[in-house]
C-alpha cells in the first residue's frame, strides 16, 4: 500500500527468533509520518525486539522498508544514516560530555570528514534550536551525567533531532518520569511529530490515552490490535490479554 | 574546550619546546644528547599510542611492528647509499654471496624511502585494522593479537638473515642523506630533527584532542555501541586513530635508525613494544603530554638502570607497567591533577580556578580511572 505525499515506514512479516524461541512472530505495521504511534503490550511481548530488528541490533526476516530502502540486513549505523533513530530503555547519553557536546556530537553524521578535524567553534544553529525545543538551554554546559532521568531522555530525543532522524523509535521514554514531566514529554512529541514518524513504546495507559494518535497492541510476538485508543479499548482480544494486568485504562 | 585549557596547552607545549630545543642542547654532553634523541624517537611512537590507547581505548601492545617498518625502510636506504650506486650492502656480500632481493631496489631512492616510511604503515595498519575492528575484536583479544603480530614480525626478521641481517639487524651506517654520521655536528642536527618531529606530533595531538574527531574518538572509547546509533561505524573511527598511531611509530622508528646506528629485531619485538606502552602508561595515556614525557622518562630509566644493574631492566619495565595500570591508571598526569585539585580545595583563591563550583563527586575525571577500562 502507498500513501502519496507522506513518508512511511512499512513493516511486513517481521520475524525474530532466538535459539528456537520466536520473540517477534510475523508483525505487519504501517507507520505514517505526522502521527504519534504507540506500541503497547505486556512484558516480553516483543516490543523492544521489534525495534531492535528495525535498527539492525538483531537479525530478522521479513520486510522493513523506509523511503524505498530495505532496512533489514543493514548495519545499525547505515540504518541511522537513512534517517531512522532510536532511544533505549535506559538512557545512554555520554555522561562525561556536556549537554551541548552530546547534541553537537549527534550532528556528526551530517558533517564532512574534513570538518571533523577542526574544533567546534560556537554553537551550530540546529543545536541551539534543539536546546530550546527540549528545554535544556539552562543546562547546556553541565555534564550530561548530572541530569535527572527525565532530562536525560529529553536529551536523547534532542540528539535524534540534531541527527535529523525522520523516524524516531523511542523505547519507554517516560518510564520513571513525574506526571508533569510526562505531560511535557507528550507535548514535545506532538510538537516535533508533525514532520516525523514517531513510535513510542509505553506501558502507562494514562499517557497513551492522552497522547496517542494510533496504538498497536502486541502480545507474544504478534500484533493483537491496531487503531485509535477507543478502538483498542473496545477490542475484546485486548481486554482478554490485559485482564489481571495493571493497565486498567484499557480494560 | 575552554580558553583557559587552550592557553595552558600552548604554554605546556612552549615549555616542552624550550626544554628540548634550548635547555637540553645547552646542558647535555654530545653523548647524553644522543641518548635523548633516542628517547625522542620512542616518544614519537608513544604519542601515537596515547591516541590509540588513551583516547581510543585500543591497547596497542605491538607498535614495534610499525616502529620496525619505518626503521627497516630507513635502514635499507642507508645501507644502499653507503654501498653506492649499483652496489650491494656489505652484509649481503657476506651472507648472501652478493645477491640482493628485488624488493630492496626501490629503497635506493630517498623519495621512495620517505614515502614508504609514511605509507607502508598506513597500508598495513588499514588492512590489519579493518580486519580487526570490523570483526569487533576488542579488549584483551585486541591486545594479544597486536602483540602476536609483532612477535611474528620479529621472528620473520630473525629468520631472513640474508635479506634483513637476521638477529643482528642492520647497522654500521656511514651517512644520512649525504651527512656523515660520524660528525658530531650532524649528530646534533639529528637530535634537533627528532626533537622537532616530537614537538610537531604533540602539536598534532593537541589539535586532534580538541577537534570533533577527538570528541568522537573518546565517545567511541567509552560507549562504542552508542556511537553506532549516531550513524558512525565505530570501526572506522578507531581505524583512523590506529593508522595515525602506526604512522607515528613508523616515523619514530625511521629516526631511530640514524640516531642509534642500528635496528634489530630486538628493537621492534615484544619487549620494545611493551617498553613503549609502559612509558605511555606512566605518563598518563589519555593526557596530551603524558605519553611523550612518560616515554622520555622510561627511556632514561632504561639507560640508567642498565648502566647500574645490567639485566634488571626487563623486570623493572614489566613491573612498572603492572603497577601503573593497577594503581595509577591515569599515570603521572592523573597524580598531578589530583595534587592540583587537592591544593585548590585546601588553599586555592576563591573562584580562581573554576567559576562555577561543583561538588567534588561530579568533578570531571582527568581520564579513565578504573582498571577494567585498561583493555576496554
Ligand atoms: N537476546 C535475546 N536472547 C534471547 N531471548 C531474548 C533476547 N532478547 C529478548 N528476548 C526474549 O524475547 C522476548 C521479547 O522481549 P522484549 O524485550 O522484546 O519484550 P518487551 O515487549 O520489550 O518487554 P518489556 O515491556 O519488558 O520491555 C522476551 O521473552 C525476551 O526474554
Ligand atoms: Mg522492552
Amino acid at each position: 500500500m502507498s500513501v502519496p505525499g507522506r513518508d512511511y515506514l512499512e513493516v511486513r512479516g517481521i520475524r525474530v527468533e532466538f535459539d528456537g524461541f520466536v520473540a517477534v512472530d510475523g508483525v505487519d505495521l504501517t507507520l505514517l509520518q505526522g502521527q504519534v504511534h504507540f506500541l503497547i503490550g505486556p512484558n516480553g511481548a516483543g516490543k523492544t525486539t521489534l525495534v531492535d530488528a528495525l535498527t539492525g541490533l538483531v537479525r530478522a526476516t521479513g520486510l522493513a522498508s523506509y523511503d524505498n530502502q530495505n532496512l533489514l540486513d543493514r548495519p545499525s549505523h547505515a540504518i541511522v544514516r537513512l534517517g531512522i533513530g532510536r532511544t533505549f530503555q535506559t538512557a545512554t547519553v555520554f555522561e562525561e560530555l556536556t549537554v551541548l557536546q552530546n547534541l553537537d556530537i549527534a550532528g556528526g553524521v551530517h558533517r564532512r570528514a574534513r570538518s571533523l578535524l577542526r574544533r567546534r567553534r560556537g554553537v551550530p544553529e540546529r543545536v541551539h534550536e534543539t536546546l530550546a525545543t527540549i528545554g535544556l538551554t539552562e543546562q547546556a554546559d553541565r555534564p550530561a551525567g548530572v541530569l535527572s532521568h527525565g532530562q536525560k531522555q529529553w536529551l536523547e530525543i534532542g540528539m535524534l533531532l540534531v541527527q535529523d532522524a525522520r523516524v524516531m523509535l523511542l523505547d519507554e521514554p517516560v518510564a520513571g518520569m513525574s506526571a508533569e514531566e510526562r505531560r511535557e514529554t507528550g507535548e514535545l512529541l506532538h510538537r516535533i511529530g508533525q514532520e516525523r514518524t514517531i513510535v513510542v513504546i509505553e506501558h502507562d495507559m494514562d499517557f497513551v490515552r492522552d497522547f496517542a494518535d494510533v496504538v498497536t497492541v502486541m502480545s507474544a510476538g504478534r500484533v493483537l490490535a491496531h487503531g485509535t485508543v477507543e478502538e483498542i479499548r473496545a477490542d475484546p482480544e485486548v481486554q482478554r490479554v490485559y485482564l489481571g494486568h495493571t493497565v486498567e485504562g484499557v480494560a | 574546550m575552554s580558553r583557559r585549557t587552550t592557553l595552558l596547552t600552548a604554554l605546556g607545549w612552549l615549555a616542552l619546546a624550550a626544554a628540548l630545543l634550548g635547555l637540553a642542547p645547552a646542558l647535555l654532553s654530545d653523548f647524553r644528547l644522543g641518548l635523548l634523541a633516542k628517547y625522542c624517537c620512542y616518544a614519537i611512537a608513544a604519542v601515537g599510542i596515547g591516541l590509540a590507547w588513551g583516547r581510543g581505548g585500543m591497547l596497542v601492545l605491538g607498535q614495534g611492528l610499525y616502529f620496525g617498518l619505518g626503521g627497516y625502510a630507513m635502514a635499507m636506504h642507508l645501507k644502499l647509499t653507503d654501498a653506492g650506486p649499483g652496489q650491494v650492502p656489505d652484509f649481503m656480500v657476506l651472507y648472501a654471496g652478493g645477491e640482493m632481493p628485488v624488493w630492496w631496489e626501490p629503497f635506493r631512492s630517498p623519495v621512495v624511502t620517505l614515502l614508504a616510511i609514511l605509507l607502508l604503515p598506513v597500508l598495513v595498519a588499514t588492512v590489519l585494522g579493518a580486519a580487526i575492528f570490523k570483526r569487533r575484536v576488542k579488549g584483551a583479544y585486541f591486545a594479544i593479537l597486536s602483540q602476536a603480530l609483532t612477535a611474528a614480525f620479529a621472528i620473520l626478521l630473525i629468520g631472513q638473515v640474508k635479506t634483513t641481517g637476521g638477529f643482528n639487524g642492520l647497522n654500521n651506517f656511514q651517512s644520512f642523506f649525504g651527512y656523515s654520521l660520524y660528525d658530531p655536528v650532524n649528530k646534533r642536527m639529528l637530535y634537533f630533527l627528532a626533537a622537532g618531529v616530537l614537538l610537531a606530533s604533540v602539536a598534532l595531538m593537541a589539535q586532534l584532542h580538541r577537534s570533533r574527531f577527538g570528541e568522537l574518538l573518546v565517545a567511541t572509547r567509552d560507549a562504542e555501541e552508542r556511537v553506532r546509533f549516531l550513524g558512525h561505524d565505530p570501526a572506522n573511527v578507531k581505524l583512523v586513530a590506529y593508522v595515525l598511531a602506526a604512522v607515528l611509530a613508523s616515523v619514530g622508528g625511521a629516526l631511530f635508525v640514524p640516531v642509534v646506528g642500528i635496528i634489530s629485531p630486538e628493537d621492534v619485538g615484544v619487549g620494545a613494544s611493551i617498553a613503549l606502552v609502559a612509558g605511555v602508561a606512566l605518563g598518563g595515556r589519555a593526557s596530551l603530554f603524558g605519553p611523550a614525557l612518560g616515554a622520555l622518562l622510561v627511556g632514561y630509566a632504561e639507560t640508567s638502570l642498565s648502566e647500574s644493574f645490567p639485566g634488571s631492566w626487563s623486570y623493572f619495565q614489566g613491573g612498572l607497567f603492572v603497577v601503573v595500570v593497577l594503581l595509577l591508571p591515569g599515570g603521572l598526569a592523573q597524580a598531578l591533577s589530583a595534587l592540583a585539585s587537592v591544593r585548590h580545595r585546601v588553599g586555592g583563591p576563591p573562584g580562581g580556578r573554576r567559576r562555577r563550583e561543583r561538588p567534588a563527586s561530579d568533578r570531571t575525571r582527568p581520564g579513565p580511572t578504573t582498571p577494567q577500562e585498561v583493555t576496554a
